[in-house]
C-alpha cells in the first residue's frame, strides 16, 4: 500500500468525507431529544455544507486545466466537478433553509430529514466527481435511496407515500437499465474508467449492434434520471406527492448531478460515439420541450405545473449537449446555475403559500397575491419571468447562450423550434403572473373560512417570513436578477469550468 | 466472442445434469411414505398459520433482516482482513476502524430507535 497515494486520495475526497461525517454527526444528534433539536440540526447541516464548500474551493485546481485523478483513476477533482459541487451545495443549503417551516406545519420534524439530505448531497457529489462508471453508479444510488425516503417523508399522507413507492419502483427500474448499459460497455471495452473508455471507443466500429445497444441503455438510464420524454412519466406524480422542499431538491440538485454525469459520460468518454446518439438526443430534446410546454398549459396544480416546466427546461438543456461544443457545455453549466436560483425561489414562495398537504397546491393559491403581499408577488413575478426566459432576468440569458451555441454549431432548425416552444411555455408562466396580479383572491371554499375577511374577500392567513425563508428568497432573487444584469460574469465562471475538459 | 463463454455453458450443463442425476437416483432408491405432517412446509418446528400472502407481517422481521445483512457483510470483510492484517500494517488497521465506526453509527441509531427490541 502506497501511503502517499492514499493520503492524496483522502485529501481529494475530503469534501465528501466532511459531508458524510456531518451526516453521521447529525444522525447522532437526532437521537438526542431536545426541544431545539431542529435548530441545531439545521445549523449542523449548514455548517457541514459550508465547511465542505470551503474545502472544495481550497482543492479547486489552479490553474483550472489541472485534473487531479485519485483512487486509481476512479475519482477526479477538476474545475468541472468543483463548479458542480458548488452548485449542489447551493441547492442543498437553500433546500435545508426552506424546509424548517414546512416540516413544522406538516408536523414531520424529524432529524432523519437533515441526515438524509446530507447523504443525498454526498451521493450527488460522488456522482459529479466520479471518473468511473461504477463510482458514478454508487453515487447515484446513494442519492436516490436517500431521496426515496425523503419523498415518502410525510408518512401519514397518502400522496407522499404513493409518490415514494412509485419513485422506488421506477428508480430501481431505471437503475437496472443503466447498469445493463454499464455492463455492456464493460464487456465491450474491458474497463469502466471513463478515461480508458475514451481511448478504447475512439477506434470502435460504430455499426456493431452491441455498441449501439450499450449506448442506448446508458443514455436511457440517464435520461430517466433527468426526466426527459419519453422517460418523464414519473416526474409529475413524484413532484406532486413529495414534500415541497424535496420537490425543490429533486428538480434542482438531483437534476444537476444527473446532468453532470450525462455531460461527463457523453461529451467526454462517449464523444467518439456521437453519430450514434446525437440525432436521437435531438429528437428527445424537441419532444421533451414540446411535451413539457404543452402539457403544462392544462395543469391546475402548481407542483405539477412546475414538474412539466422542469421537463421543458430539461429539453432546453439537452440542446446544449447536441451543440456539442465547449460553448454549448458552458451554456448548460450557466443554465443549471440560473435554473437553481429561479426554481428554488419559486418553490420557496410555493412553500410560503402552502397551507396543508390535504389542501394540495392549486394554482389559485397564487391568486390575488399582489394585493396582500406586494413584495412576494413581485419576487414571484421575477422568478416566473426568468423561468419563461424574458429579459432582463437570468432565465433569458440561460436560454440565449444555449441558442447561440446551437446556432454556432449549425443547428439552426433546432434553435428555431426551441424558440417557438419556449414561447408556448411562456404562456403558462404568464398565466400565473396574471393570477397574481389581475385575479382577485379566491375566497376559501372550506366552511371554516370566516365570511368577513376584509374588502378583498381575502382568507389568506398572514404569511410569516421567517429568517431562513428570507435568506432563501434573498439568495435566489439576487441570483436571478444579478445573472440577468451581469450575465457575462456568470458565463465566464461557467466557461472556465467547462474549458478545463472532462477529466480525461 | 461466443466461444469464450464455452466453459460457462459447459458448467451450466454439468450442474443441471448432476442435479437431475441426483434427484432421479434418490427418487429411485428412497422409500416413499408421505403423510400430511411430513408434507407441510418446513418452518423450524413452528406450526405455520395461514397463507404467507394473506396476512400482515410484523415489520420487525424486515428490520432484523436488514440488520443481519449489515453485520453479515461486516463479518465478510473482517475475516479476510484478519488474515492479511500483518501485511497491511497500521494502514489496514485504521482502514477497518473507519469502516467499523461508520457501521457503529448506524448500529447506535438502530439501537436507540428500538429496532433491536421485539414487541409482541
Amino acid at each position: 500500500m502506497d501511503t502517499d497515494l492514499i493520503a492524496a486520495s483522502v485529501r481529494a475526497s475530503s469534501p465528501e468525507i466532511i459531508v458524510i461525517i456531518g451526516a453521521c454527526a447529525a444522525l447522532m444528534l437526532s437521537l438526542w431529544p431536545h426541544q431545539d433539536q431542529q435548530k441545531y440540526l439545521t445549523w449542523l447541516s449548514l455548517i457541514t455544507i459550508l465547511l465542505a464548500s470551503a474545502q472544495t474551493l481550497q482543492l479547486s485546481p489552479r490553474p483550472v486545466n489541472i485534473v487531479e485523478t485519485t483512487y486509481s483513476g476512479m475519482f477526479v477533482v477538476d474545475a468541472f466537478a468543483t463548479y458542480f459541487k458548488m452548485l449542489l451545495y447551493l441547492g442543498t443549503a437553500l433546500t435545508i433553509l426552506m424546509s424548517g417551516k414546512f416540516l413544522q406545519t406538516e408536523e414531520a420534524v424529524k432529524g432523519e430529514y437533515y441526515v438524509l439530505l446530507l447523504f443525498a448531497l454526498a451521493g450527488t457529489m460522488i456522482m459529479v466527481s466520479g471518473a468511473d462508471l461504477l463510482i458514478i453508479y454508487i453515487g447515484l444510488e446513494l442519492q436516490a435511496l436517500s431521496i426515496y425516503v425523503l419523498t415518502g417523508f410525510l408518512k401519514t399522507r397518502g400522496r407522499s407515500v404513493e409518490a415514494a413507492l412509485k419513485y422506488v419502483i421506477l428508480g430501481a427500474f431505471s437503475s437496472g437499465i443503466l447498469l445493463y448499459g454499464l455492463s455492456l460497455i464493460y464487456g465491450l471495452t474491458g474497463s469502466t474508467q471513463l478515461g480508458v473508455l475514451n481511448s478504447a471507443l475512439a477506434t470502435a466500429d460504430l455499426s456493431e449492434p452491441m455498441l449501439i445497444l450499450a449506448t442506448v441503455f446508458l443514455l436511457v438510464g440517464l435520461l430517466f434520471k433527468i426526466g426527459a420524454v419519453p422517460f418523464h412519466m414519473w416526474v409529475p406524480d413524484i413532484y406532486e406527492g413529495a414534500p415541497t422542499p424535496i420537490t425543490a431538491y429533486l428538480s434542482v440538485a438531483s437534476k444537476t448531478a444527473a446532468f453532470a454525469v450525462l455531460l461527463r459520460v457523453f461529451m467526454g468518454s462517449l464523444i467518439g460515439l456521437e453519430p450514434l446518439w446525437s440525432s436521437g438526443l435531438a429528437a428527445i430534446a424537441v419532444a421533451t420541450m414540446a411535451l413539457g410546454s404543452l402539457v403544462a398549459l392544462v395543469q391546475d396544480n402548481i407542483k405539477r405545473l412546475l414538474a412539466y416546466s422542469s421537463i421543458s427546461h430539461v429539453g432546453f438543456l439537452l440542446l446544449g449537449i447536441i451543440a456539442g461544443t465547449t460553448s454549448g457545455m458552458s451554456a448548460i453549466l450557466l443554465y443549471l446555475l440560473i435554473y437553481t436560483f429561479m426554481t428554488l425561489g419559486l418553490f420557496a414562495i410555493v412553500i410560503l403559500l402552502h397551507r396543508d398537504v390535504r389542501a394540495g397546491e392549486p394554482l389559485t393559491l397564487f391568486s390575488g397575491l399582489a394585493q396582500s403581499h406586494a413584495g412576494l408577488a413581485f419576487m414571484a413575478m421575477i422568478f416566473l419571468f426568468s423561468l419563461a426566459g424574458i429579459p432582463p432576468t437570468g432565465g433569458f440569458f440561460a436560454k440565449f447562450y444555449v441558442l447561440v451555441a446551437l446556432i454556432d454549431a449549425g443547428h439552426v432548425t433546432l434553435a428555431v423550434i426551441a424558440v417557438l416552444l419556449s414561447a408556448v411555455a411562456a404562456w403558462f408562466y404568464l398565466r400565473l403572473i396574471m393570477l397574481i396580479y389581475i385575479q382577485p383572491a379566491e375566497p376559501t371554499t372550506g366552511s371554516t373560512a370566516a365570511p368577513a375577511t376584509g374588502p378583498t374577500g381575502h382568507a389568506r392567513a398572514a404569511i410569516l417570513l421567517s429568517a431562513p425563508m428570507r435568506l432563501v428568497l434573498l439568495f435566489s432573487f439576487s441570483g436571478t436578477v444579478l445573472s440577468g444584469i451581469f450575465p457575462a460574469w456568470f458565463l465566464a465562471m461557467a466557461r472556465q469550468a467547462s474549458l478545463s475538459g472532462l477529466g480525461n | 466472442m461466443p466461444v469464450d463463454f464455452l466453459p460457462v455453458f459447459l458448467m451450466v450443463a454439468v450442474v443441471s445434469g448432476l442435479a437431475l442425476f441426483i434427484f432421479t437416483l434418490s427418487a429411485l432408491i428412497r422409500t416413499d411414505n408421505p403423510y400430511p405432517e411430513k408434507n407441510r412446509p418446513y418452518e423450524c418446528g413452528v406450526d405455520h398459520v395461514g397463507e404467507a400472502s394473506a396476512g400482515l407481517f410484523k415489520v420487525q422481521y424486515f428490520v432484523i433482516a436488514i440488520l443481519f445483512v449489515v453485520f453479515d457483510v461486516e463479518t465478510m470483510f473482517l475475516f479476510p482482513w484478519a488474515v492479511v492484517l500483518k501485511d497491511m500494517g497500521l494502514f489496514g488497521y485504521i482502514e477497518m476502524f473507519v469502516f467499523i465506526v461508520l457501521l457503529l453509527v448506524g448500529f447506535i441509531y438502530a439501537w436507540v430507535k428500538g429496532a433491536l427490541e421485539w414487541e409482541f
